[in-house]
């Protein structure tokens, strides 16, 4: 019998550095993705500060992870789901994100954006959708 | 596909409850546990987005209220209070679990 | 565990792996390649070298499937493939190009 290839969503509800479950969500993503999945992520509440550009851990003193994400369409995940109001609700728009693309191999590795911002109402329809849902 | 969703954390303290309920489609069932369960009671912020919720049914942990000193008579009306074995049941009824930790 | 590199001595974990990413100098990778009966040519190190831009980049060791497909795009097809990549690590590009290059054991390796 054939693998049957599942869709794998993982929701990202939380802010990166006061817990680790950000990290620990990245973690499990790219060692999940080692798996013939079809994996997205969404980023809903406190999650979409995970990928707000011009993190500096430095003064810190922990690792800043927000570069990994930019590695993610490496992984062959490219469907970021970012919800519209969750940004809203923290004074965000698209332009206080990061840039986050992935190469298309099969078009000559075309940068293509893997992020898509959606609204809540669409991001329940997803997370229906999903055979799949990990929370962090 | 139909969804079981759950909730472990207080609506007083976190937003799991509020998004929970948020993006839960028609159709779906959202079980609370843990103190998740204060959600399910009368007279609280939350009674009112219980009963708003069309065509979701809502379920509650009974030995997580009993822990809490909470009797069935406190439960929002609706909402059906079940025990482990029934959580276990609900989880293999629907299509998927999303959990709102 | 521990590595003698110029005198001084480095922390490993079990694996052989460097514990800080900061203690890493060349002569790290030689004597590592020299423990698994290997002799570093140029090619090793353009890919000991393209693995510590990738972390430098993405703060993550990739899984040898990522580091394929990476070397093919910078390197072309003939280098970014599984056959050439183990000729020269045979412990595994992952793996051992990695703990060479002074990084962790890359992420989404089991």
């Amino acid at each position: 019998m054939a693998e049957e290839i599942k869709n794998f969503l993982y929701l990202n509800r939380r802010a990166p550095y006061g817990t680790i479950y950000a990290w620990e969500s990245l973690e499990v993503v790219l060692i999940g993705a080692a798996f013939d999945q079809k994996v997205s992520l969404a980023f809903l509440d406190d999650g979409v500060f995970q990928i707000v550009k011009g993190q500096d851990t430095t003064g810190v003193d922990m690792k800043n992870f927000s570069p990994t994400y930019a590695a993610l369409g490496d992984y062959d995940v490219n469907q970021l789901y970012v919800e519209r109001e969750s940004l809203e609700e923290r004074g965000l728009t698209v332009d206080d994100l990061m840039h986050l693309t992935w190469e298309d191999e099969d078009e000559d590795w075309a940068e293509k954006d893997s992020i898509r911002v959606v609204s809540r109402a669409e991001l329940a329809k997803i997370i229906e959708q999903q055979d799949v849902v990990f929370s962090f | 596909m139909s969804e079981l969703h759950t909730v472990n954390k207080s609506p007083f303290e976190k937003s799991s409850f509020d998004s929970c309920v948020e993006h839960v489609l028609e159709g779906s069932a959202v079980l609370l546990y843990e103190d998740g369960v204060y959600a399910a009671i009368r007279g609280t912020a939350a009674e009112g987005k219980v009963k708003s919720a069309q065509g979701v049914k809502f379920y509650a942990l009974g030995p997580d209220l009993k822990a809490r000193g909470l009797s069935g008579e406190r439960v929002t009306d609706g909402v059906e209070i079940v025990d482990y074995a029934g959580f276990v049941d609900l989880a293999a009824e629907y299509d998927k679990v999303v959990a709102w930790v | 565990m521990a590595i003698e590199i110029e005198g001084k001595s480095l922390e490993t974990d079990e694996e052989g792996y460097l514990v800080n990413l900061k203690d890493w100098v060349p002569a790290v990778a030689d004597a590592m390649a020299k423990e698994d009966d290997l002799e570093l040519t140029e090619e090793h190190w353009e890919i000991i070298n393209f693995l510590r831009e990738y972390y430098e980049e993405y703060q993550i060791a990739p899984a040898v499937r990522v580091l394929t497909k990476a070397v093919g795009k910078r390197m072309g097809k003939d280098k970014g493939n599984s056959k050439y990549l183990y000729a020269l690590f045979p412990y595994g590009p992952g793996k051992q190009a990695c703990r060479f290059a002074g990084l962790p054991k890359p992420t989404g390796c089991i």
